[in-house]
């Protein structure tokens, strides 16, 4: 049993993480007796288990994900979703909150037009069928304002930070109240405009750097910089 | 067929470069190079200079293309009108359609597409300037690109090419080894798992001099995995360097 790769190291794909019975996470793969990266990113074990966090990919929707998606056509009896996600989302009539009646039935677009942010929620997906959501759910529905940024899926993980403290120090530094959708949209709404470009400005320092060490004291040293 | 009579190694033993026998020509790799692609890669390999990029994994178009149990991945190679010295019609030729499916099937080998099911990942190499062995300089920039983007990968694959000049057996040819020389031998290589995932041959080769030029191929191509790795990681750690060196200073002021 020898490992080879240190808590947090750099890796590419087709590097040996280890040799010996360790059980392959995410992002990685076994051959042999030996357990290699499949993607670019930072390697960890968790107890015998080695996962790569990526540092690059696309957004792949997961039961439950909360999303920020934008109508891009309007099917039979539903719309369609682009989540930026290779996989295109189907928002059924069935999922809006019911009240509607009739009248939403037959025009569909007095609920949602093409152009319309949604705040959504996945509620089925897998292999064979594209992501379904919801919209019926506390928080949910059309985005009636707010500032608008996107970055990188995979560095959601790490503007959310362990147990949400980075995106709770971002709200408390420029008292926006920031909405993060998994699939890499973020809404920002705070009220003043300045406060709401430093978020911006936050978030994408994070995309960045989300690999570096000692980000949280340089995310909060730059916030209060520009605050001042 | 009567090829002028030119001589490939001097009288010291050296190719018209100035190259030993199995030198491999300077390279130079660069990762993310294009903002708008999810991957890309830029490549100098001798005089060749090739810029990869890759979209995807993204829904497959048109619909009927797609796989219920995996990604589909398109390839097309390009040279551009000006890569050569005359002319070269932007319209695919019958050379680059080759190109662009032996590069797929290469690069196919090391893409763990299984992933993505009914996505598309596209692969566009584009040749800037053409040299000897674009075909093995392209699939080393096109799999750094699919690195680069995400893609789960068994490896990065390499590729280099071997040719016989002047009756001897040599490494990663130049435009005009390649054009004059007795064969022309294309390998691209993974090397963690020792697959070999393109082997071309052009001309002829005995079974000694097939031997001896797989080997330091594959022993080339190991080499430039080396290079392919460091460049892909080099994009990350000089972020990291500028931004712990920007908190260093800053801490410094305070």
């Amino acid at each position: 049993m020898t490992v080879f790769a240190e808590k947090k190291q750099l890796v590419a794909p087709g590097e040996v993480l280890a040799e010996g019975s360790y059980f392959p996470g995410e992002n990685t793969y076994r051959e042999g007796n030996k357990v290699y990266a499949s993607r670019i990113g930072l390697a960890e074990l968790v107890a015998n288990k080695f996962i790569v966090v990526p540092l690059k990919g696309c957004y792949i929707p997961r039961v439950d994900d909360f999303v920020i998606g934008r109508v891009v056509d309007i099917a039979m009896s539903g719309w369609n979703v682009d989540i930026s996600s290779p996989y295109p989302a189907l928002l059924p009539l069935s999922e809006t909150p019911a009240s509607r009646g009739m009248a939403a039935r037959k025009d569909l677009t007095l609920v949602f037009n093409i152009g319309d942010l949604v705040m959504a929620e996945v509620i089925a997906f897998d292999r064979t069928r594209d992501p379904l959501l919801t919209v019926r759910g506390r928080g949910l529905g059309k985005v009636s304002s707010g500032r608008v940024v996107h970055i990188a899926p995979a560095k959601i993980p790490r503007l959310i930070g362990r147990k949400g403290s980075m995106i709770s120090l971002l709200k408390k530094a420029t008292s926006c109240d920031i909405i993060v959708g998994q699939n890499g949209t973020v809404l920002v709404s705070g009220r003043q405009p300045k406060n709401e470009q430093i978020a911006a400005a936050a978030m994408y320092m994070i995309e960045r750097e989300a690999h570096t060490r000692g980000l949280t004291d340089r995310v909060s040293e730059m916030m209060n910089r520009e605050l001042r | 067929m009567n090829k002028p009579e030119i001589k490939l190694i001097g009288e010291n033993g050296l190719r018209t470069d100035g190259r030993r026998l199995d030198e491999l020509r300077p390279i130079k790799m660069e990762v993310g190079v294009l903002d708008k692609a999810d991957g890309s890669a830029y490549i100098e390999h001798g005089k060749n200079r090739i810029i990869a990029a890759v979209y995807g994994p993204r829904e497959a178009h048109p619909k009927h293309i797609a796989l219920a149990d995996r990604a589909v991945i398109k390839c097309r190679y390009h040279m551009a009108p000006f890569s050569v010295e005359e002319r070269k019609s932007p319209a695919p030729s019958r050379r680059e359609l080759e190109l662009s499916k032996v590069i797929r099937e290469s690069l196919e080998t090391s893409v763990m597409s299984e992933a993505y099911p009914r996505t598309s990942i596209d692969i566009f190499i584009e040749i800037l300037q053409s040299d000897g062995g674009s075909r093995c300089a392209g699939i080393t920039a096109a799999s750094l690109a699919l690195a680069d983007a995400g893609i789960p990968l068994k490896e990065i694959v390499a590729g280099c090419a071997v040719c016989k000049i002047d009756g001897k057996i040599a490494l990663d040819p130049s435009d005009i080894e390649d054009k004059q020389g007795d064969a022309d031998l294309p390998i691209a290589y993974m090397s963690k798992s020792g697959l070999i995932t393109l082997l071309q041959m052009d001309g002829s080769l005995t079974e000694d001099e097939f031997n001896q030029g797989l080997d330091i191929g594959i022993a080339a191509c190991k080499k430039i995995n080396e290079i392919q790795i460091e460049a892909l990681k080099r994009k990350y750690i000089s972020v990291k360097e500028q931004a712990e060196e920007r908190h260093e200073s800053q801490e410094a002021a305070a």
